[in-house]
């Protein structure tokens, strides 16, 4: 099938409009009778479910946590970006636009990003108008905060919990709906299984994680906004259950797999302190507005740190490399997250780490403190320092943080086009489980501005366009032999995953797969390690399918089994990961590939990579096809991506 | 280090439950109470056993889904935490530590230590927001808040909704939650016009859900990991008084 990305014609800044103009529209009593399965209730899943029901829609709504409140979403710290101009300092539409482009290393669709910046706007008004508390001045209007490298302070929040609060207001918008009986909610239900019928999705199959049983769910159209797959790499920022599941089913499906490789490494995360850890927590982007980032300039001055010899303090401010301010001066530790994490890779591959594992670097408050006051620096990491300290034992108001970039966000995703309609008809994907506007790197502060734009503003368009072909189509009973397939399929992957008994558990496999993920395919890639990971995946996948140990039973409340499924998909998700990596032999934000670098920085080769890598499945194991999506750029000069 | 478990054991709502004893050995004091479990399942498993059932998520103290007594404390004996953000450091080597479910009538027991606390979000479904559809919101400056009204209502919309009020109070009283968002919104001059109809349907399916009442003891705000006060109550029930008696609008 080829790519077609449905880009409208026209001026940039006229294309959505255009399209809004021009979009099929449903009438209210037709409305009524379709219905739409959104799968995820982060800010993607809950913003469109809500927004769909109170258009008219029926929707089913499913989330695997306890409750639609629970989704990661809710974890997203320092806040939202949106091209408001309140403060008056030269913020605009086109900018917000072109920060985003550049920022992704030009590896994302104009249109789709200048859409973004469009109705970014609109979402801090949408939130506002829910009551999301939003941190506000002494006037009564809204704050912001400049963010992650932008030259203008466009980013609302609040407190450090912007993600919790924009996250409520969707909730809440989606249990008004189901109050009003125009959602059906399916919490502790996991999508296992997507239903295609004559080429068009149509339902899906998930398990009830209470009783254990499949059971079968019909919809007009199916909408996936399931998050990222971050925790490919077992250790991540992302929350326990965080899976790449519903969407890799899609893509085995049919639905193509872009930019699998984009991986956001984010610089300010605890470092990691033992074999028993399950995750990592990340600390604030926010925090370098005032930490300064350094490590000894020495190796023995490390070493001696390492093994407990000396202290932070005892090292001199001449012998501390304060390495991104040497590197990138006009940035300085405000540098974006890409760069900042593969700086402080580099200090610790030199041998100048400085926690036991020999991979943490200091992120030092201490001239901070002694220009504005310990108060204000206090107050302004309010929540952040007792958090560290709580899982640290250290005051950082004493000695410095010690920090580590960890896996926080996947750029990649399923492929969508301009209405957000994966290569299956009638299957959506939102949010950070689409290929998304982030190109090859996403900034901070973009992640819920797009799930919410997502949600809230461009699925409820585009989706009319496709049903309105869809009224006459009946609901289509569950016994129809395409549900009967999938539920089979997933029964039998479920009783051999409890037939196998062997020696492991989920967790070893799901930790080795990790590693080899982190030491292959993480913040630095190359063809020989990329080509080894590839085996040592398919080994391990064989591994997990004759050595895994999955107790209790099938229709039962049953971890163990909703993990092994999971990682199951994982191990053949990881593999994808590594070969879209090994074809793109070029260096792009997340993606760095040492043997395509000058002078140490990434080396882009727009020649032969300005496209978007799009996957077709052809087998477990076998060799996908791929399909280039060429990226043109109309309005912005490609350049070389400078921080210095 | 070494700690001597007690964990409540309970298949399905359907069984009876008992405390099973259990010892895990070569901990860190460095470790989460949620990784100590972890290092427990994973014994479990390969013995071929069931692991202990319990809800987590994030891990990192904000999604509200891990719930657990702690010797007899909701999420454990560290004030103003949740339970993944506990630590061994808080234990001594060799303790015996008691792990049970929530015990409220309002959250029926799902699986060992998992509970069933959807009563929360029919709460929030009958009133705990503001009905604004999508595309009908005006510019956000339009509507200036005050900013101490704004920390408080932030202070109020804190809430992580994991239950640990119901769980500490002997009342099983949810009045803290249902508080809380009642304020956050009250607060807010979003929050005004339905503001009467939004405490009396959110307090009506409270009691409903079998939920308790209040009779100020205060132990919700001591065991509340995000701190929410008490004075939210009295917040809440200002305004229902006031709906119940002052409104026209039912």
């Amino acid at each position: 099938m080829a790519l077609d990305s449905k880009i409208p014609e026209g001026k940039l800044q006229e294309k959505w409009e255009e399209y809004k103009e021009h979009a099929k529209l449903v009438n209210p009593a037709n409305k009524r009778k379709v219905e739409v399965i959104v799968v995820g209730t982060g800010l993607a899943g809950a913003s469109a479910a809500a927004t769909l029901a109170e258009l008219g829609y029926k929707v089913k709504a499913f989330c695997f946590q306890d409750s639609p409140r629970r989704a990661h979403s809710i974890a997203a710290q320092g806040g939202i970006n949106s091209a408001k101009n309140y403060k008056n300092d030269g913020d605009s539409v086109y900018r917000l636009f072109y920060d985003t482009i550049k920022g992704g290393d030009f590896r994302s669709r104009e249109a789709n990003v200048y859409r973004l910046a469009q109705v970014s706007t609109d979402i801090i008004d949408q939130c506002t108008a829910q009551g999301v508390p939003f941190a506000r001045e002494y006037g009564g209007l809204l704050d912001n905060r400049s963010f992650g490298g932008a030259q203008v302070s466009r980013t609302f929040y609040a407190r450090g919990q912007t993600g919790q609060q924009l996250l409520l207001g969707a909730y809440q918008a989606l249990e008004r709906q189901i109050g009003l009986g125009n959602v059906q909610m399916y919490s502790r239900h996991e999508m296992v299984d997507v239903v295609i019928i004559d080429g068009k999705a149509r339902g899906i199959i998930a398990r009830n994680l209470i009783t254990g049983k499949l059971e079968r769910y019909f919809g007009h159209a199916v909408v996936l906004a399931s998050g990222g797959y971050g925790n490919v790499f077992y250790l991540s920022t992302n929350a326990m259950g965080s899976n790449v599941t519903a969407a890799w089913k899609a893509h085995k499906k049919g639905a193509y797999f872009a930019n699998p490789c984009y991986t956001q490494i984010h610089p300010t995360c605890i470092p990691v302190s033992g074999d028993y850890q399950s995750k990592l927590t990340l600390m604030s982007e926010s925090l370098r507005n005032d930490g300064r980032v350094w490590v000894p300039k020495t190796r023995e001055d490390a070493k001696a740190i390492r093994e407990g010899k000396k202290r932070a303090e005892d090292i001199k401010e001449e012998d501390r490399d304060y390495y991104l301010e040497r590197k990138y001066p006009s940035f300085g530790n405000l540098c974006p997250r890409d760069i900042a994490s593969r700086a402080a890779k580099e200090a610790c591959d030199d041998g100048r780490g400085i926690v036991p594992s020999g991979f943490g670097v200091f992120l030092d408050f201490s001239d901070a403190i002694r220009r504005l006051g310990i108060d204000t620096v206090k107050a302004r990491y309010g929540e952040l320092f007792p958090m560290y300290q709580n899982i640290t034992n250290e005051d950082p108001l004493k000695t410095p943080m010690k920090i580590y970039p960890a896996v926080h966000y996947t750029m990649g995703g399923l492929w969508v086009d301009y209405e957000l309609m994966t290569s299956i008809q009638g299957l959506y994907c939102l949010g950070e489980a689409n290929f998304s506007d982030h190109g090859a790197n996403r900034l901070g502060a973009s992640a819920l501005m797009q799930g919410l734009a997502d949600g809230y503003f461009v699925l409820p368009y585009t989706i009319g366009n496709y049903l309105s072909a869809e009224i006459f189509t009946k609901a289509i009973p569950t016994d129809h032999p395409a549900f009967e397939e999938a539920a089979k399929a997933a029964d039998e992957r479920m009783k051999k995953l409890l037939s196998i008994n062997g020696k492991q558990s989920v967790e070893d496999i799901h930790r080795k797969l990790g590693k080899i993920m982190w030491e292959y395919c993480g913040m630095a890639r190359n063809a020989e390690g990329l080509t080894k990971a590839r085996k040592l995946i398919q080994e391990l996948r064989e591994e997990f399918w004759s050595d895994v140990k999955v107790t209790g039973q099938q229709n039962e409340f049953n971890t163990e089994l909703d993990k092994a499924g999971r990682v199951a998909d994982f191990l053949e998700l990881g593999e994808l990961m590594v070969i879209d990596a090994l074809n793109r032999n070029e260096s792009c934000g997340g993606h760095f590939r040492e043997e395509y670098q000058e002078q140490g920085e990434a080396k882009r080769d727009d020649e032969h990579y300005l496209y978007v890598a799009a996957w077709e499945f052809k087998g477990v194991g076998a060799d996908p096809e791929l399909h280039k999506e060429e990226l043109k750029y109309e309005n912005i000069k490609l350049q070389v991506r400078s921080y210095k | 280090m070494k700690l001597n478990l007690k964990v409540w054991r309970q298949k399905n709502a359907n069984t009876t439950g008992k405390l099973v004893d259990y010892t895990v050995d070569g901990l860190n004091p460095d470790m989460s109470f949620l990784e100590m479990v972890d290092v427990l399942n994973d014994q479990l498993v390969k013995k071929g056993e069931e692991p202990v059932g319990f809800d987590h998520d994030c891990r990192e103290g904000i999604c509200g889904m891990c719930s657990m007594y702690i010797d007899g404390r909701a999420h454990g004996p560290q004030h103003a935490a949740t339970t993944c953000q506990l630590y061994l450091r808080s234990f001594k080597d060799g303790d015996t530590v008691h792990v049970e479910p929530w015990r409220s009538r309002a959250f029926p027991i799902v699986n060992d230590l998992v509970t069933d606390r959807s009563a929360f979000d029919r709460i929030i479904a009958a009133g705990g927001f503001v009905s604004v559809n999508t595309g009908q919101a005006q510019d956000a400056n339009n509507l200036p808040v005050e900013k101490l009204n704004a920390e408080k209502a932030m202070d109020a919309a804190a809430c992580i909704g994991c239950g640990a009020c119901v769980a500490a109070c002997p009342n099983g009283a949810a009045m803290l939650f249902v508080s809380a968002k009642i304020s956050q919104l009250a607060l807010l001059p979003q929050g005004q016009p339905e503001r009467d109809l939004r405490a009396l349907r959110m307090v009506e399916q409270m009691d409903a859900e079998g939920f308790g009442n209040c009779s100020n003891i205060g132990a919700c705000e001591a065991e509340c990991p995000k701190e929410i006060k008490l004075t939210n109550i009295a917040r809440m029930n200002r305004d229902f008084l006031v709906a119940s008696v002052g409104s026209e609008t039912e």
